[in-house]
């Protein structure tokens, strides 16, 4: 009898309370629209969700996805009655860059102030290294080898190559070493400043396994650090081992995130560098975890000012030469970052959308692997439909390197004309004659950062005088 | 043989003349006098040559070695044949950090007592240590045999792959994934020849193996430390 009572009691509250509904409804009452919380976003939602599933951290490609301040928020002021500009194709605006002028006896000379960065065989297909390779060549460029050593279609391909040499020594042999046309030390990578490289068993395919003396099948965590220097006294060392190996031939860069841009430069020059590479957190990784990723180093926009200031105050500034890297896209980016003070820019996601990479031609195969183009992440899966970031031979041998070389090179031939017109419009002979005053800022932020006037005042907080 | 004397010649044209000797060379052996503890001596040779350091040396001897036998009569400072190929390394006294670290095969020898992280990243090489060795040994050692015939620091091995670790004293601790293994014949077999190699009169009966648990090959939330 009480549970038929019970029963009653609800069938009585659902009438009464749809009712009520029925009232508002045929009321016109408004309602309040479904808020989504800023805090607990899908988004955020949807990775907690997984976390709760799997129990392991989001592992992905590619470098930090959220807003931060970057070169779109400065502006370049162009000629005035002051300054005068430069014809656009007719008068000449020099690109050539000379790296490695302090101590190598060959320094490299590159046509433009553009190079590729470095991305290892294993993390890249065979293929797509070789396109990087023709496309840096055909631009009369330098592109960069990675973890896991220098593979022949590289070196074959590439008419400068820069050979990295890193924490895991993954391939790493004296012979490589001594084909390379530069040497870079890596210390940081802007993706992930205190971490290793990541290549999951899916991409260790035989070769990528014979390359690293590893087994096959096996999640590869490249070392965080070096295993046989610590701190910058051992680098100082460590980069005379190196010269004396190479006979004091090649240039050697260091390439250090975006950490303390003031203090790894100034150790950088002190331990002996021939060039500073400074790569920001938007340069991508081939995989890492996302909370590394999007929460871990500081904007390129925000390191390259204190980079050069540590050049400046050693006396060092363009005797020592800087590269950044990170988030760059366009000829303004790389003319941005030369009048902040750079002598080159270096490019590694850019040049993986110019051979195809998260092509909207690919939209059905992205929406397969549950994504969509423009947003693929999963580089560390090794399906991308692209062939770019894979060992799979059926993937990899839908990019033609030749092609893609032949993408790459228009793609590099568009950022310095890009870059040239800018600076031609700023009056300048040369790319490397752009300044900071060539600049001004759209938000507080990115005037505080780059040390340059805020548009419409002569004025950047911490500026000398300044209040702020 | 021929002599050069760093006390009156630099440490360019020391590597300078060593490198340049190839595998025709008439010249095989070569004596190093006064090395004062440098840095770099004898770095990135690639020939079947015999080089005797007359002292102690600083970091990076005889680093990225190919084919050379390089002897050390004195100690030997941090990353002594780091990354070598092929070839011998003989250390008469001690050795500091990093001996043979990332080396990829040839043989390492130290007569005395390596310090912490001997063997680091090991990828090949072989390392036979008289004495004892510190700390962090064979971290990350992919592969390669480290015998130690003295007694290891803490944590050895750790996250180790396929490197072979043998111990005849005591091991303070094992780093993360590393286990006591059995000591088969084959085991036995290496040993023998690399003790034999080294100039040891250790036994091979005497010694432990240690290798990797391979519990970390692959993520497993489980298996984190």
């Amino acid at each position: 009898m009480d549970r038929l009572g019970n029963y009653i009691i609800l069938i009585l509250i659902m009438l009464i309370k749809g009712n009520w509904m029925e009232d508002d409804q045929s009321k016109n009452i408004p309602r309040t629209d479904p808020v989504q919380s800023a805090t607990f976003s899908n988004s955020i939602n949807s990775e907690i969700r997984r976390a709760a599933a799997t129990g392991i951290y989001d592992i992905r490609g590619g470098g930090a996805k959220r807003k931060v301040p970057h070169f779109d928020d400065l502006l370049f002021l162009g000629a005035s009655i002051s300054r005068y500009p430069l014809e656009g194709y007719r008068e000449k605006c020099e690109t050539k860059v000379l790296l490695g002028t302090r101590f190598a006896k060959s320094p490299i000379e590159l046509d433009i102030p553009i190079t590729i960065a470095g991305m290892s065989f294993g993390a890249l297909s065979g293929p797509a290294k070789e396109a990087l390779g023709r496309g840096a060549t055909l631009s009369g460029t330098s592109t960069t080898t990675g973890d896991g050593g220098m593979t022949p279609e590289e070196r074959n391909h590439s008419q400068k190559l820069v050979y990295q040499y890193l924490p895991s020594r993954y391939g790493m042999n004296p012979d490589d070493l001594r084909k390379a046309d530069a040497i870079e030390i890596v210390v940081g990578q802007g993706a992930k400043p205190g971490g290793g490289g990541m290549l999951l068993g899916q991409k260790i395919s035989d070769r990528v396994a014979q390359m690293r003396n590893l087994p096959q099948g096996i999640d590869q965590r490249s070392s965080c650090r070096h295993p046989d220097w610590t701190g910058p006294d051992d680098l100082e060392i460590k980069i005379l081992e190196l010269r004396e190996i190479t006979g004091w031939k090649v240039p050697i860069y260091l390439k250090i995130a975006a950490s303390r841009p003031y203090f790894d430069t100034s150790l950088a020059v002190k331990a002996g560098a021939d060039v500073v590479v400074l790569d920001g957190m938007q340069g991508g990784t081939a995989a890492t975890q996302d909370v590394f990723i999007e929460h871990v180093g500081q904007p390129i926009l925000s390191s390259i000012r204190e980079a050069v200031r540590a050049l400046q105050d050693l006396g060092m500034h363009r005797e020592v030469q800087l590269i950044v890297s990170g988030g760059i896209r366009t000829g303004a980016d790389v003319a941005k970052a030369i009048a902040l003070g750079a002598d080159a820019v270096s490019i590694g996601t850019a040049a993986l959308i110019a051979l195809g990479d998260n092509d909207p031609k690919l939209e059905s195969e992205y929406q397969a692997l549950g994504t969509t183009a423009g947003a693929y992440d999963d580089w560390h899966q090794g399906k991308d439909p692209a062939g770019i970031t894979t060992q799979d031979p059926m993937l990899m041998s839908r990019l033609d390197p030749i092609e893609g070389g032949r993408r790459l090179s228009n793609y590099l031939k568009v950022l310095t004309l890009e870059a040239q017109t800018i600076a031609r419009a700023c009056g300048k002979n040369h790319l490397h004659n752009l300044e900071p005053e060539d600049l001004c800022a759209l938000t507080l932020e990115a005037a505080a950062m780059a040390r340059v006037p805020l548009a419409g005042t002569d004025w950047w907080p911490g500026k000398s005088g300044s209040p702020f | 043989m021929q002599i050069i004397d760093l006390e009156n010649k630099s440490l360019r044209e020391l590597n300078a003349k060593l490198q340049a000797q190839s595998s025709s060379a008439s010249q095989k052996v070569w004596e190093v006098s006064n090395p004062k503890g440098g840095h770099a001596i004898a770095a990135g040779l690639n020939a079947p040559i015999d080089v005797t350091i007359k002292g102690s040396t600083g970091y990076y001897l005889a680093g990225m070695n190919q084919l050379a036998t390089v002897r050390v009569e004195g100690s030997v400072g941090p990353g002594v044949a780091e990354n070598m190929m092929s070839g011998c390394v003989i250390v008469e006294g001690d050795a500091s950090q990093y001996a043979g670290a990332t080396g990829n095969g040839g043989l390492l020898v130290v007569k005395g007592n390596a310090s912490s992280r001997c063997g680091i990243s090991m990828k090949g090489i072989d390392i036979v240590v008289f004495g004892n060795i510190g700390h962090m040994s064979a971290f990350m050692g992919q592969s390669g045999n480290l015998v130690v015939c003295g007694s290891a620091g803490d944590a050895l091995g750790d996250s180790l792959y396929e490197a072979k670790l043998f111990v005849r004293g005591s091991v303070k601790s094992l780093g993360a994934d590393c286990v006591k293994k059995e000591m088969r014949p084959e085991h036995l077999i290496i040993l023998e020849e690399l003790l034999k190699k080294s100039g040891s009169n250790a036994k091979p009966k005497e010694f432990r193996r240690y290798g990797s648990a391979r519990k970390l090959y692959n993520f497993n939330i489980d298996n984190a430390y």
